[in-house]
């Protein structure tokens, strides 16, 4: 490894910009008559609209135009659609409801877009929002899963009987209920996967600019893959072809899933900046963050697992409810199936797993991926029951694990995924070495003394990332492929720009990308720039999501890095007048292995660009692209093991140590994946401990604002102690499997697993707030 | 945020004055729930009179155990005095912890108490101090000055000037804080001069802050925490929300209450 290659702790380079507030974000776009927007957005959680007067807001002063559904719809603006297809057991396609950016007859939740006013600033165009009179009459509201399921529930798409939108099957009953049948123990649950809300520093944003001379648009937009967008936009909504179409995500303050998707505020944007002849922006405020952001997980969840007279599973039984909210938001329905069901193995050999997964309208915000996506919540399902189920065996959470642990690869599951590698013994003993396991019973009773109740809880997970072979989820019902893209552009003067399709709002891709070539060809990662987010500068590619940037994003730069390679050592065995296969590439040097002869890495790319002396019939330039689609998912794994420390007078709990074990693969910058990982474990814990999403019966979002909504503090949190294993991953180039999603996976059940041991008391549902922590211990009296 | 007039006051007469021409006026102290209700537009004053520019209504003065301190002094201030530290160390240590320090570098007391927040801290410590609350036209006992929820005896347009009290010979503040807010979910005073011990809680309260009455008599019997082991908090009357029922809350006063006696007594006399 070079002292900025792969390996290296290398300070993130782009850092400087953000801790020194120059990174440039969407609401820092000026364009020249650039107006701006607000939308009017529904009170009610459901009501069919009756009218709609603008008359008096088009009136006031400063306002530009206010728009409607009717004229959006009447310019043939689309639906928003789901990009998934799953069908249910019976075999009938999804009930997918329609979803038109602005409502035209019903609002479906309480944040649904009904109209656009845009004015000369902020602040006139929310006066003339407030001028909109929109006529409702109100219909009857349901906010929870269970309750839309219920015989007389409200309909809230006609689309949609009883509100369900798939009911779904995964793995082989018969098999599996024949396995129940052999069992000597079986442990059930009801498990509750708690909604959140994903409160990306940054809110989301977006600047539709229309260019009547070239009838070319621009979208300056908060997203996690811009190409999508414009392929999405072009291919569903009409917004614009997509040769008249540039996709701009610039810097972006944090995804975490919210920003994968399209929502309607940038659709409308576009169209009216068209419909209007101005640019328009629209930036969220907090409160429109928290109503209309697509929240994460809200699953109920029955589980059962089954084991023979020797602890070993012979069966898991999992019946899953998932609340996808008002509307189907674009990768709602691949959540709580392929991203859910498929991970109900862990890290575990089942021979026989079933699952169930209903899925359900509500009048309350759509439900989409979030850090994790359906991991967390298998993940949470089977950690919970594992360890429930050692507590009733009387045997060790741990051991009983490591009696189950998949130990040899490629290792088949019954749903679907092959794990390719993986050492689960490995992370499982570096955890509990590094939370001295052993020594827990003593720290237990020293803390029973100062009157705290001790407890530790692990958390064994594995996650699908590196999504995803384009084959394989098209088979699925995938949409899209998930391939990625990379081109890499070695300037005359031997700088290199890399062009990326995945996209950076935090995960360090400036840095970690540029430390391949650096690697590769020996030069500073100063002299690398990466280029992403823009539709035309980078030809296509599927952003950023799924922890999938390192193993395909990375995967696509280092074969294009391949091609630039040997390009290069042509031009160079041609300059050194030498046999190409002798020539090596080191530290800034093209040289002739084992000799003394050797040409500076930049006279090369010169002589690429001058092309005064190439190989005879060698194309000019040194820039390579490639394409590449992956051969199976990743599997990163570990362990985490929580120990906290309960105050039973107040309930409150404290993380007194958390480990994280986790194996990557092979790791590029040590600093950026523990920072992820930091990332990742703030968030879990913060579901486990903290956030709740509130919603009233009239479906009024009671938790809209930070007031009421806990987000993870650093006091809520300890020093993380994070470690690694390496079993490097044989399905792509670099070894990796990708770090984005871990923490908050893995994280959630060790956390509530270690507060549920404290107390005595299993049935406790996250977060473990202090009242509810209380409520258990008083329930446990 | 609605359109508003901002007016800087030099003085409380000139402030008062500037109330009395605008047409839906508020006095802006810090402003720490004032302007984000603006932002929301969920308030709409035509003017806004700054008083925090006053320098008669800053800083905090001790004479022997007599303390005032002005209307517009920061939480800051307050809590960093370090000769109200030494009469009494349960307030500066109230203002050191209030919100985060932005909040305490721009609240104020009167602002605080002018508001009457339910769930605010300075009330609790000046019901338990028995404290004066001063406006530019009377005294007012702080037993008459806490109404309700955001409501105090103040009449419009009055101006508070200053808050004062006589130094307890020992007090402590505990607060259990919502976990988002940071609010107090439960926050007890307890002050005790000579034989007389008060405690006053807030946060709780459906009506705002209020006095425990159970636990002044059982601690002015022993004043030990253990002589509130037996002590009962009825949840009647208490605040229920998403983060508290009446039933935890009542259960916090408590704990609270018995975690502040035992500050006290783990401090040096």
């Amino acid at each position: 490894m070079g002292v900025e290659g792969i390996g290296a702790r290398v300070l993130r380079k782009e850092d400087k910009r953000f801790i020194t507030g120059k990174g440039k974000y969407t609401d820092d776009m000026v364009v020249p008559g650039m107006k701006h927007a607000t939308f009017v957005r529904s009170p009610h959680a459901h009501a069919r609209i009756t009218g709609i007067d603008v008359d008096a807001a088009k009136a006031m002063s400063g306002v530009v135009a206010v728009l409607t559904g009717s004229e959006l719809k009447a310019d043939g603006i689309g639906n928003l659609i789901c990009g998934w297809m799953i069908h249910s057991k019976d075999g009938t396609p999804m009930k997918m409801g329609a979803w038109s950016p602005l409502a035209t007859d019903k609002v479906r939740y309480v944040g649904d877009a009904v109209a656009i006013v845009i004015a000369d600033t902020k602040g006139e165009a929310r006066d003339a929002a407030e001028a909109v009179e929109v006529s409702y009459e109100e219909l009857p509201v349901v906010v929870n899963a269970l309750d839309a399921m219920q015989q007389g529930a409200p309909e809230i798409h006609a689309e949609a009987p009883d509100n369900l939108i798939f009911d779904w099957d995964l793995g082989d009953e018969a098999a599996t209920n024949a396995a129940f049948a052999k069992a000597a123990h079986v442990t059930s649950m009801d498990i509750v996967n708690n909604r959140l809300v994903p409160n990306a520093m940054e809110p989301r944003a977006t600047l539709g600019v229309y260019d009547s001379g070239e009838d070319h648009y621009t979208c300056w937009t908060t997203s996690q893959n811009p190409h999508v967008a414009r392929l999405v936009m072009s291919a569903f909504y009409n917004v614009a072809p997509e040769n008249k179409l540039r996709v701009i995500a610039p810097d972006v303050g944090g995804g975490f899933g919210s920003k994968i998707y399209i929502y309607p505020e940038e659709i409308t944007c576009l169209w009216a900046s068209r419909k209007t002849g101005v640019p328009v922006k629209w930036v969220a405020d907090r409160t429109e963050s928290f109503l209309t952001d697509a929240h994460g997980r809200d699953h109920v969840t029955h589980a059962e697992i089954a084991f023979d007279s020797d602890h070993r599973i012979l069966g898991l039984k999992v019946a899953t409810i998932a609340n996808l909210g008002a509307y189907m938001s674009l990768f709602s329905s691949c959540v709580p199936t392929y991203l859910y069901a498929t991970l109900l193995s862990g890290q575990y050999a089942i021979p026989a797993i079933h699952a169930n997964v209903k899925t359900v309208y509500t009048n309350t915000a759509p439900v989409d991926a979030y850090r994790g996506a359906g991991r967390p919540e298998a993940t949470y399902v089977l950690e919970r029951i594992m360890e429930t189920a050692a507590r009733e065996l009387k045997i060790s959470p741990a051991e009983l694990r490591r009696k189950n642990f998949v130990k040899s690869f490629p290792h088949q599951t019954p749903v679907i995924m092959c794990y390719d590698a993986g050492d689960f013994d490995a992370t499982l003993d570096a955890a509990m070495n590094a939370a001295d396991y052993a020594g827990f019973e003593n720290r237990r009773q020293e803390a029973a003394k100062r009157g705290k109740l001790r407890g530790i809880g692990m958390s064994c997970y594995i996650e699908a990332c590196g999504l995803a072979p384009s084959s394989a989820v098209g088979s699925l019902g995938a949409g899209v492929g998930l391939w990625e893209s990379a081109e890499v552009r070695v300037n005359a003067v031997g700088t290199i720009e890399i062009l990326t399709g995945s996209h950076s709002h935090g995960q360090g891709h400036e840095t970690t990308f540029a430390q391949l070539a650096a690697e590769r060809f020996g030069v500073p990662i100063d002299s690398v720039s990466i280029v992403h987010g823009d539709t035309d500068k980078v030809q296509m590619g599927m952003g950023t999501y799924g922890s999938r940037s390192g193993a395909v994003g990375m995967s696509a730069i280092a074969k294009a890095l391949d091609k630039v390679e040997a390009k290069a050592k042509k031009i160079a065995a041609h300059l050194l007048e030498a046999d190409e296969a002798d020539i090596e590439i080191k530290n800034g040097d093209v040289r002739v292995a084992g000799t003394d002869k050797s040409v500076p890495w930049f006279q090369v790319a010169l002589a690429a660009y001058t092309a005064h002396n190439l190989p005879s019939g060698m194309e000019p330039g040194l820039k390579e692209g490639a394409f590449y689609d992956p051969s199976n998912f990743t599997f990163p794994g570990g362990c985490h093991i929580c120990e906290v420390e309960i105050d039973p007078e107040t309930g409150t709990t404290e993380i007194v140590q958390f480990v994280a074990a986790d194996d990557f693969g092979n790791i590029i910058n040590p600093m950026i994946v523990e920072g992820q990982v930091h990332g990742g474990l703030a968030q879990g814990i913060g579901q486990a401990l903290l956030e709740a999403t509130h919603y009233d019966a009239s479906g009024q979002l009671l938790t809209a604002s930070y007031m009421d909504y806990t987000m993870p503090r650093a006091v809520d949190l300890p020093s993380f102690t994070v470690t690694n294993t390496v079993t490097a991953c044989p399905s792509n180039p670099l070894g990796v499997k990708g770090c984005g999603e871990a923490g908050a996976i893995g994280s959630p059940p060790a956390v509530i697993n270690a507060v549920t041991d404290a107390i005595s008391n299993n049935n406790l549902a996250m977060p473990a707030t202090p009242q509810n922590v209380w409520a258990a211990l008083q329930a446990a009296k | 945020m609605y359109e508003t007039q901002y007016h800087r006051a030099t003085s409380v007469e000139g402030a008062a004055r500037q109330m009395g021409e605008a047409e839906d006026g508020k006095y802006l102290a810090g402003g720490m729930t004032l302007i984000p209700t603006m932002k929301q537009r969920l308030a709409s004053p035509s003017d806004l009179v700054d008083l925090r520019r006053i320098e008669a209504l800053k800083g905090v003065k001790i004479t022997g155990r007599t303390v005032r301190i002005g209307a517009v002094t920061s939480h800051y201030d307050v809590s960093t005095n370090v000769e109200l530290a030494k009469i009494c160390p349960a307030i500066t240590s109230l203002a050191g912890h209030i919100g985060d320090p932005q909040v305490r570098n721009m609240g104020t007391i009167g602002g605080s108490i002018a508001n009457n927040d339910p769930a605010a801290d300075y009330p609790s410590a000046l019901l338990a101090l028995d404290a004066t609350i001063v406006t530019n036209r009377r005294s007012i006992a702080a037993a008459d000055y806490f109404i309700g929820l955001f409501e105090t005896a103040l009449e419009p347009d009055e101006i508070i000037t200053a808050v004062e009290f006589t130094a307890p010979d020992r007090a402590a503040y505990k607060k259990f804080p919502n976990p988002a807010s940071l609010y107090a979910m439960a926050g007890v005073f307890v002050a005790k001069s000579g034989d007389t011990v008060r405690v006053a809680v807030t946060g709780a309260g459906e009506n705002g802050v209020f006095r425990l009455e159970d636990a002044e008599t059982a601690l002015a019997a022993d004043f030990h925490a253990s002589a509130l082991d037996n002590l009962t908090v009825d949840p009647n009357g208490l605040l229920s929300d998403l983060h508290a029922s009446a039933e935890y809350r009542a259960n916090l006063v408590k704990v609270m209450a018995k975690r502040a006696v035992a500050e006290i007594a783990s401090r040096p006399m």
